[in-house]
């Protein structure tokens, strides 16, 4: 989908700032959040993909007003709710009650987990078709727009590379997200000219990304 | 357009943290234990002094360093380290011609085994989105100067395939050893924003 995620190429957000004093987890609910996160994937019976769409679907607002780890304790509750582990309301309901009000929390709802299935553990995966592309070969990503999950940046489209390496195949983001199937797939490094993505004027540089292959065609 | 004050008035993500967690622990779905040791483990035993050990031993043993540039994953297994976002591991080598610096402008995908949790500039939307467009620029702003002659490398990990880079051991650490030279290397050369420097 096109969202505040995909941010690849954007412009506006100054300069990036680093602090070697920082510690793994500046504040305490950070570290709860970034486990709770994890966990949140096998408690809703969801997956990896899912994940990273329930992160993609916040509002903008809630993707960036706390942080990387306000987003995944926003997913997390997001996830469970749609697996109606967690009715919707119950965090803000018991954030509230430990805040010292006192607000009535939801009943629980029946749970809801996507039912699918699944080809193993992890993302790679073995499968016999014969790669489409070679190494060396000139390819072009295709003009996908979705309003589902994809791992193709909007900043490819269209965009014309070469095929650095077959990566090992992996099952497809776009369709497990939406616990679809996992329709594994050829893996390929492609690199682009810095030219050929931001116009005659850009900085020298190759950009180098993973794709898979049916977000490629041949040219 | 959404009304922003959903976020001004609602209760903080601390606070929305416990809850969720009390939320969870009261249904016996998650423990504070085991969450407590999953933290533990990413603070004190998963981060950057793994990518360290294995950048040391490529630039002291060649064997290795063949092994781990043809075969990231399993070259990082036999010191240890593997496990979630580590599923297929690549190593690119910096050298006098090129220099690789790792971002994910879609999330924040990262190499945790050898790298542990991602620094907060990593996950910056300033890093996220100028790395691929302007990364002389933005290298240079971080403190990473490069010539014009050496190709810079962006690497946008975007399925699951992650990227370690192999930093270029620095002139004058002929006499250091593996353990010495570990002690060199930094997250921040390892994800290719900076050099590493004899000390």
């Amino acid at each position: 989908m096109d969202g505040i995620h995909d941010m690849g190429g954007m412009q506006g957000w100054g300069t990036v700032a680093i602090d070697p004093d920082e510690p793994v987890f500046r504040e305490r609910w950070h570290g709860r959040a970034f486990a709770m996160g994890a966990m949140s994937m096998g408690l809703s019976g969801t997956n990896l993909d899912a994940f990273r769409h329930g992160l993609e679907r916040l509002h903008p607002y809630d993707y960036l007003a706390d942080g990387y780890y306000g987003r995944w304790l926003a997913c997390a509750e997001t996830l469970l709710v749609d697996s109606g582990v967690l009715a919707p309301g119950a965090v803000e309901a018991r954030a509230r009650n430990l805040s010292g009000e006192s607000v009535d929390e939801p009943a629980d709802v029946e749970e809801n987990k996507p039912v699918y299935e699944r080809g193993g553990a992890g993302s790679l995966r073995e499968i016999d078709d014969e790669p489409a592309f070679s190494v060396g070969d000139e390819v072009r990503a295709k003009d996908i727009r979705t309003g589902g999950h994809t791992r193709m940046p909007g900043y490819i489209r269209g965009r014309t590379g070469t095929v650095q390496a077959l990566r090992p195949a992996a099952l497809l983001p776009d369709t497990n997200a939406h616990f679809a199937g996992e329709n594994p797939q050829h893996v390929y490094t492609v690199e682009f000219d810095s030219t050929e993505l931001w116009g005659p004027d850009a900085e020298a540089a190759k950009l180098r990304i993973d794709l898979f292959e049916s977000y490629l065609e041949a040219i | 357009m959404a009304d922003p004050t959903h976020i001004k008035d609602r209760p903080s993500p601390a606070v929305r943290a416990e809850a969720l967690e009390s939320l969870l622990t009261e249904r016996g779905l998650v423990k504070s234990e085991v969450l407590d040791g999953f933290i533990n483990r990413f603070v004190n035993d998963v981060g950057p002094m793994n990518g360290a050990k294995v950048v040391a031993k490529a630039w002291t043993d060649p064997d290795y360093r063949e092994h781990l540039l043809a075969d990231g994953t399993g070259a990082i297994k036999e010191l240890g380290f593997a496990g979630p976002q580590g599923e297929h591991i690549v190593v690119v080598e910096n050298s006098d011609d090129v220099h690789n610096v790792v971002v994910c402008t879609l999330c924040s995908c990262y190499p945790w085994p050898v790298l542990g949790l991602p620094p907060e500039w990593y996950k910056d939307p300033a890093y996220r989105s100028r790395m691929v467009r302007e990364p002389r620029t933005l290298l240079s702003e971080m403190g990473l100067d490069l010539d014009d002659e050496v190709e810079v490398r962006v690497w946008d990990s975007s399925a699951e395939n992650r990227y370690l880079v192999l930093p270029q051991r620095p002139d004058g650490t002929d006499d250091l050893s593996e353990e010495e030279l570990a002690a060199l290397v930094t997250r921040d050369a390892m994800v290719g924003v900076a050099r590493v420097s004899a000390g």
